[in-house]
């Protein structure tokens, strides 16, 4: 285990997946209470396009896909708010356009693009230093926002309708949640890939709530869980040759069961 | 603790006996609280309200009824301020609704409350308290003050729910969490208390446990309670109006024949349904006697 840690690459690995987990654990908490599930799918899959215009253009990735991915989850958030009917439509026409923009791109771009099915399936072993210095900017920007407005957020999860009528500006919190889920979605498409992202942003704030009574406990707590996933999953694929993201996932899956099973078995008793 | 102030239902099932409400009506006594003047709305083309006029005067405890798409809660979006009317004017407590929001109480349907959140009952209690200073105000991040706290389970205490404080809001019965959200719109102390379908998720037992505490918040505070079932009723209520894009109001329990019109469309005598209209007619007559204890 020394000689894993002593690695210089494996401690970028950890540093991303320690970033990575705070932003899920704080966003992936919002996005399950708000039931923003399939509109966070549709975020991830549309950062695709952003990967692909990264690499037709020559320019960094992270940067490009959060710029791109950010513009499309205020296109969606605009689209989406206070639609009772539709919305899924809309968000599902915007998941594929975004992927088929990112596909066609790559098709455009000139050579063969080994990278790609990092970006699909996600590659923490090959997080570089530039990549974790944005990381931690953009999660110190995460934490400040939902920490400054933690009290309109919970208003506005709880009951969007009644926070509205006590002055909360709801509509502005909706977008600025869905800005926070593209830029989440991004960073984390580095620990577990695109196809794979919405499962760490979703089983570890599933779990969390399964054991508390308030969004800033389950947010503490799902970032906590999914720390542990990050790490675990990286001992496991360094030690079995396996994809990071898939087990990394594959862990948090397996816990998330088991922890449903334990409430469960403790409601009966 | 005063025996009048017992709920009949809650009493004759072992609970506890409801407090003294420490509210006092705030607005002197027969000004108006709202006052809607040649009002009209409309979404998009369909016209929903119709040169509607209404006045609710302090003290009052008005129950708005009519069916289901027929303007009710728009009517109350509007007192809200949340929506804007097409033509005529809306006053809430003399102002703009906009301006008198802080001192309007909303209880919604409890169906738009999100299910299974992680949130205790007295934090939902706390999101109740109105939202000072702007949006970069730093009163928003977590935690709040104790004297914040005491505010929040002295309202609990008014619906009888504080010694539920410390449980989570999602495993609570359907009356149950009603009396919560009674208690977040009490917790900012209110002169109005707008109420949309209060009963439309609760077991018979809840609703008239409801309706005791509606009948004993009245005392102290205006209520404007809306609702598309007819039979709702509550020995305190003052006033009725009708809405089904017009409005009829009347002032004292009983739904006229014009209401009933205007709910239901106009009919023959020989309709079938005569005699059952007649009947949901003297409903709002009838006072439902409480058990003295």
């Amino acid at each position: 285990m020394t000689e894993i840690l002593g690695l210089a690459f494996m401690h970028n690995a950890i540093l991303a997946g320690v970033l990575a987990s705070l932003a899920c654990g704080l966003i992936g908490s919002l996005v399950v209470v708000n039931r923003q599930v399939f509109m966070a799918g549709g975020v991830a899959h549309t950062a695709y396009g952003g990967v692909g215009l990264a690499f037709f253009l020559g320019l960094p990735v992270l940067p490009c896909a959060v710029g791109f991915t950010v513009l499309a989850a205020l296109a969606m958030a605009h689209a989406s708010f206070g639609r009772t009917e539709r919305a899924d439509a809309l968000v599902g026409i915007m998941w594929a356009a975004g992927m088929a923009f990112g596909i066609i791109l790559m098709d455009l771009t000139p050579g063969y693009n080994v990278d790609l099915m990092s970006y699909l399936f996600g590659s923490l072993l090959a997080v570089p230093t530039s990549d974790i210095l944005i990381m931690a900017v953009l999660d110190l920007a995460i934490l400040a926002v939902v920490l400054f407005w933690y009290k309109d957020f919970l208003s506005l999860s709880f009951d969007a309708e009644f926070a509205l009528s006590t002055g909360v500006p709801v509509r502005l919190l909706y977008t600025l949640m869905q800005v926070m889920t593209a830029v989440t979605v991004v960073m984390v498409i580095q620990v577990a890939g695109l196809i794979l992202v919405i499962a760490l942003l979703t089983i570890p704030p599933m779990l969390a709530e399964l054991f508390t009574s308030s969004l800033w406990k389950m947010m503490a707590l799902a970032t906590l869980a999914s720390l542990v996933f990050c790490l675990a999953g990286l001992a496991l694929s360094w030690h079995l040759d396996l994809t990071s993201g898939a087990s990394i996932i594959a862990f948090a899956t397996a816990a998330y069961l088991g922890g449903w099973w334990m409430q469960s078995w403790r409601r009966r008793a | 603790m005063p025996s009048d102030h017992l709920c009949s239902t809650c009493s004759g099932h072992g609970l506890s006996p409801l407090p003294e409400p420490k509210l006092r009506l705030s607005t002197p006594p027969g000004q108006p609280v709202i006052e809607l003047d040649g009002v009209s709305f409309s979404y998009d083309n369909r016209e929903v309200l119709f040169d509607v006029n209404l006045t609710v005067r302090a003290g009052e405890f008005m129950a708005v009824v009519g069916p289901n798409g027929g303007g009710k809660t728009t009517l109350v979006k509007l007192a809200l301020g949340l929506l804007k009317p097409g033509r005529g004017t809306v006053r809430v407590l003399g102002a703009d609704p906009l301006v008198s929001r802080p001192a309007v109480g909303y209880v919604p349907q409890h169906a738009h409350v999100q299910p299974s959140f992680p949130i205790t009952v007295l934090d939902a209690v706390l999101l109740g308290l109105r939202r000072k200073g702007g949006l970069l105000s730093w009163g928003h991040w977590p935690g709040y003050r104790s004297a914040d706290r005491q505010k929040a389970m002295d309202s609990l205490r008014m619906v009888d729910m504080a010694d539920l404080s410390g449980r989570r809001f999602d495993v609570l019965s359907g009356g149950q969490k009603q009396r919560v959200l009674v208690a977040r719109a009490l917790v900012s102390e209110p002169a109005l208390l707008l109420f949309d379908e209060p009963t439309s998720n609760i077991d018979p037992q809840g609703k008239i446990c409801l309706f005791d505490l509606l009948s004993i918040l009245s005392e102290s505070i205006t209520i404007v309670m809306v609702s598309h079932d007819l039979i709702t009723t509550s020995t305190r209520i003052t006033s009725v109006a009708a809405v089904n894009r017009r409005l009829i109001q009347h002032h004292g329990r009983e739904l006229t024949p014009d209401m009933l019109a205007l709910i239901y469309g106009t009919h023959d005598a020989t309709c079938p349904m005569d005699e059952y209209i007649k009947g949901l007619s003297s409903v709002f007559g009838e006072s439902r006697q409480r058990r003295q204890p």
